[in-house]
């Protein structure tokens, strides 16, 4: 789309008692991607969410969606959002048919327009056979399918997904996973709070990582990425004896940290660049003869880019925080 | 947007459990999206009554919590004309005349207080998160959960005085007066419940709900002229039992269906029907939009 910004805050808080769930974030969203907001429970995600959605009302800074402010024009950003919170946000005691029927007739639809529309929707998601059982009946991946059917049900211009695929099997959480694909592919600027790396990592082109009420790192993946070290090397030894050694031939060749993988015969080196013009391969291969000249036995290797699991914990270390 | 009325969902469609479920590929999603137009939003009114159907579905899953409108009140009605009809009138029969009607307050009054119940178990429930972000009049889910609960109060209305006929209770205002009275508990009784939504909201569990609500509904309706006249307490009591609400209610509802036409009791509870509304409603909806 165009580079419109959905969401723009700025300094935006959110106090309960003395613990200042949100605290001062800013946060520039552009229209039509699918941004990532990544944190561990208990982060500020869902209260941050719940601002923007017009559920909470802040408690300073200033927060627009598509340049209507979520307090003062309440209204218009209703007109032009969905939320799917962290627990469905269907009426467990209806059927799927009833929720949407009810749904569609709260946002303006005739009764007949109604019915027909649930009926794509659950025939869309693969719920016709359910559309006449109460939710409560339904899987956790059935629920997850209802729940993004009853946000879409008018487009929304915007779309929060706060944690759509916690507590979801392997499956339903790719099944998601593609539903939250074609609906971006529609339009629709998607606003997604996760805790599991890879899922931003699937889904977001850019990402804000939240920790204590604040943004603690924003960008591409790429550029979060990068800013932890150009890559990794993953080395097997074929005997355990030698992993001191190696873990001091690894340090001093590549200049950086080397982590003790719970395999004892595994480590993994980060090659950041630093004091060198050679690119990440040339490093690791450079290593990696060290490795064999002192005489160690490497069994396998691997050359991959940070993933954000250690981009994660090297931002929230960098804080003290362990994780 | 589309005219055909008739649905068919899931006979055409090829079996799509759980299990080998495929998200819809991005063209077939396109056809489902309605684009960026959407249908004019739904007056006051409108919304209100869908939430109000919501109530009604609520009650189709889930009968059994009409108990508390069928067989509570059969018990009230029993229990207390049985109990006191000899002692304070002298007779069954005679006691039913005064009682029927102060026992149908008394009961409608009481079963109010599960709006609180319901309002504070479904508010921490997610829909109504989603409820909230949509741009509907403010106050709908509320005045659709009383709406929903009118119907109960209706329910329990035609029970007693069910059983009150076939136990002998002939009221000189015949249908007329019945259904004029039992039309002024229920505006009472809406007006009342505002007082149970506010504490749905405010208190932070179930319990406390219950428990708060014990407090308020059995001085409210114990001290009133449901089951004696008030002539005989002392001086302080009929103080307050004069200016009970439960007391103009109940007066204004016996004489109704007496067949009379008790015009200062009816503004009174109409009054006090109109407060409730206005004090507890807008507290309701100040805690609903902060919450």
């Amino acid at each position: 789309m165009t580079t419109d910004l959905a969401i723009e805050t700025e300094g935006l808080v959110k106090v309960f008692g003395t613990n200042r769930a949100v605290d001062g974030i800013d946060l520039h969203v552009p229209a039509g991607t699918v941004y990532g907001v990544l944190g561990p429970n208990g982060a500020g995600k869902t209260t941050a969410v719940k601002m923007l959605a017009t559920l909470l009302r802040p408690d300073g800074g200033r927060a627009s969606v598509f340049g209507k402010d979520v307090v003062k024009d309440a209204d218009a950003v209703r007109g032009r959002v969905s939320l799917t919170g962290q627990y469905a946000s269907v009426d467990e005691d209806l059927t799927g048919t009833e929720n949407l029927v009810l749904l569609g007739r709260l946002l303006g639809h005739t009764r007949p327009d109604a019915r027909e529309r649930s009926g794509q929707l659950l025939a869309a998601f693969g719920l016709a056979e359910a559309a006449d059982k109460q939710i409560k009946n339904y899987s956790g991946g059935m629920r997850r399918r209802i729940d993004i059917a009853a946000s879409i049900l008018n487009t929304p211009d915007l779309l929060f997904l706060d944690e759509p695929t916690t507590g979801l099997d392997p499956r339903s959480r790719n099944q998601v996973w593609d539903i939250v694909r074609a609906v971006v592919a529609q339009g629709t600027t998607v606003l997604l709070t996760t805790q599991y790396l890879d899922e931003a990592d699937q889904l977001a082109s850019r990402i804000a990582v939240i920790d204590h009420g604040k943004v603690i790192a924003e960008g591409t993946k790429g550029e979060l990425k990068a800013s932890v070290g150009s890559g990794s090397v993953h080395v097997r030894l074929r005997d355990p004896e030698q992993r001191p050694e190696a873990e001091r031939v690894l340090r001093s060749s590549l200049n950086a940290t080397v982590q003790l993988d719970p395999d004892p015969v595994a480590l993994t080196a980060t090659v950041n660049g630093h004091g060198t013009d050679l690119g990440a391969a040339e490093q690791a291969a450079r290593a990696l003869a060290e490795l064999s000249r002192a005489g160690i036995t490497v069994d396998n290797f691997a050359l991959g880019q940070p993933s954000l699991d250690e981009v994660f914990l090297a931002l929230t270390d960098r804080k003290g925080t362990t994780a | 947007m589309s005219t055909g009325t008739t649905v068919t969902t899931g006979k055409d469609t090829q079996t799509t459990d759980a299990l080998d479920f495929v998200a819809p590929k991005a063209d077939e999603l396109a056809a489902l999206f309605t684009g960026r137009a959407r249908p004019p939003r739904p007056g006051a009114l409108a919304a209100s009554l869908t939430f109000g159907w919501r109530a009604m579905l609520k009650i189709k899953h889930v009968p059994e919590q009409l108990f508390d409108v069928t067989a509570f009140p059969i018990m009230m009605v029993l229990m207390y004309t049985y109990l006191f009809g000899g002692a304070l009138a002298g007779s069954v029969d005679e006691y039913i005349q005064f009682l029927l009607p102060g026992i149908l307050v008394m009961s409608v009054v009481m079963i109010t207080m599960y709006t609180g119940v319901s309002v504070n178990t479904d508010i921490e429930k997610g829909v109504f998160d989603r409820f909230r972000t949509l741009p509907i009049w403010r106050p709908a889910p509320m005045v659709g959960y009383l709406l929903g609960d009118v119907v109960r109060y209706l329910i329990a209305s035609a029970v007693m005085l069910t059983v009150g006929v076939i136990i002998g209770y002939r009221p000189d205002g015949g249908l007329p007066g019945i259904l004029l009275g039992v039309a002024l508990l229920l505006v009472f009784s809406f007006a009342f419940s505002w007082i149970w939504t506010m504490f749905g909201l405010l208190l932070r569990s179930e319990k406390s709900v219950m428990g708060v609500s014990m407090m308020v509904i059995f001085p409210l309706t114990f001290l009133s002229n449901v089951f004696v006249d008030p002539k005989t307490m002392p001086g302080w009591l009929q103080a307050f039992v004069n200016n009970n609400p439960v007391t103009h209610l109940a007066t204004a509802v016996r004489e109704l269906m007496a067949g009379n036409w008790p015009g200062a009791d009816i503004a009174w509870t109409l009054g006090w029907s109109a407060l409730f509304v206005v004090v507890f409603g807008s507290f309701t909806m100040r805690l609903y939009n902060r919450k």
